[in-house]
């Protein structure tokens, strides 16, 4: 798996030699860090940790700065990528330049928290009759019915958003690794300026 | 947002004339068909100019056959070959579109407003 820690800058356009226009996210990727190592040996699985931009000093405390060998400065956020494709070091940045001749990606984030909201816009319930007397706009109408109690599951209003999204097979448009910018075909989960993990697509 | 700036300067066009709103423009642009390429004149009244940066464009209306046409394009789009400006226009608004109900006869009225004063053609040819 080929993956790094990147984050969502925002959206534009961009304009292809035959006047065709693109929307496409921009995600900086600056070079992520190798900071640790797991291996089958020691870990039962073998992986890479990631570092992503730096952290205060003093935003640092003993148990976070232990996991850091001492050469490396503390980084902001950390990921742990399974079967990481190539050999790296500790130490070791890994920038855009392994995106080259990727042609899709998987975007995973945190989508926008939407608050507490009903069935209509969380599921995507039909509601009831706007009018003709209706007294039925935007319920849910049944629950489940004759068991003497609600199932467990059962789609019902309540908080939205603010959850894991991974977007599958977006289109790269471009890789710039001099300036540390992704550009991806299409939205993102999170605001601007939200963490992102862009790996090489997996169903691609 | 500096990134996303540096991404949309790259690809705005400065090689075009600058025009304004109430100018009558021939836009050269270029059509694909299959493979094929050619290019098509449309030459119009600009009535509009909207957003900014690489998403701005401008709409042009022409009358086809009888028929109002508007067409918007992308300023900033690779397609757009060549902007001739025929005629200055002289407009005190920024969206024309009150000339969509002023069609056959007042539309002359829309030409009207748009005559130039003599100072401005010879400001020109000097």
């Amino acid at each position: 798996m080929l993956g790094l820690i990147g984050k969502k800058i925002g959206m534009t356009q961009v304009f292809d030699e035959q006047g065709t226009q693109t929307p496409v996210t921009v995600i900086e990727v600056e070079p992520n860090v190798v900071i640790g190592e797991r291996t089958p040996e020691k870990h039962g699985y073998s992986a890479v940790v990631l570092g992503y931009g730096v952290r205060r000093k003093s935003r640092i405390r003993k148990p976070y700065a232990g996991q850091f060998p001492e050469s490396i400065d503390p980084s902001q956020i950390l990921t742990e990528v399974k079967d990481f494709d190539g050999k790296y070091k500790l130490g070791e940045k890994i920038g855009l330049e392994t995106f080259e001749g990727v042609h899709f990606v998987d975007v995973r984030g945190i989508s926008k928290g939407k608050g507490f909201q009903g069935v209509m816009k969380r599921h995507g319930f039909a509601g009831g009759p706007r009018t003709h007397g209706s007294l039925v706009h935007r319920e849910l109408g049944s629950t489940g019915l004759a068991s003497g109690k609600v199932f467990k599951g059962t789609k019902m209003p309540g908080r939205m958003g603010a959850e894991r999204k991974t977007v599958q097979n977006l289109q790269v448009v471009k890789v710039d690794p001099q300036a540390a910018v992704l550009l991806v075909k299409g939205a993102v989960p999170g605001r601007r300026g939200a963490t992102l993990f862009v790996a090489k697509a997996k169903k691609k | 947002m500096d990134k996303i700036r540096a991404i949309e300067a790259e690809q705005i066009r400065s090689d075009l004339p600058e025009f304004s709103i109430g100018d009558t423009l021939k836009i050269h642009y270029k059509i694909i068909e299959g493979k094929n390429e050619r290019v098509q004149v449309y030459e119009g009244l600009c009535i509009a100019i909207k957003r900014s940066g690489i998403r701005r464009t401008f709409k042009v209306r022409k009358i086809s056959y009888g028929v109002g046409v508007e067409r918007t394009f992308p300023i900033n789009s690779p397609r757009i070959q060549n902007i001739e400006i025929s005629r200055r226009g002289r407009v005190r608004r920024a969206k024309l579109y009150y000339i969509r109900d002023r069609v056959g006869k007042s539309a002359k009225v829309a030409e009207l407003i748009q005559k130039k004063t003599k100072k401005e053609s010879t400001e020109e040819k000097a």
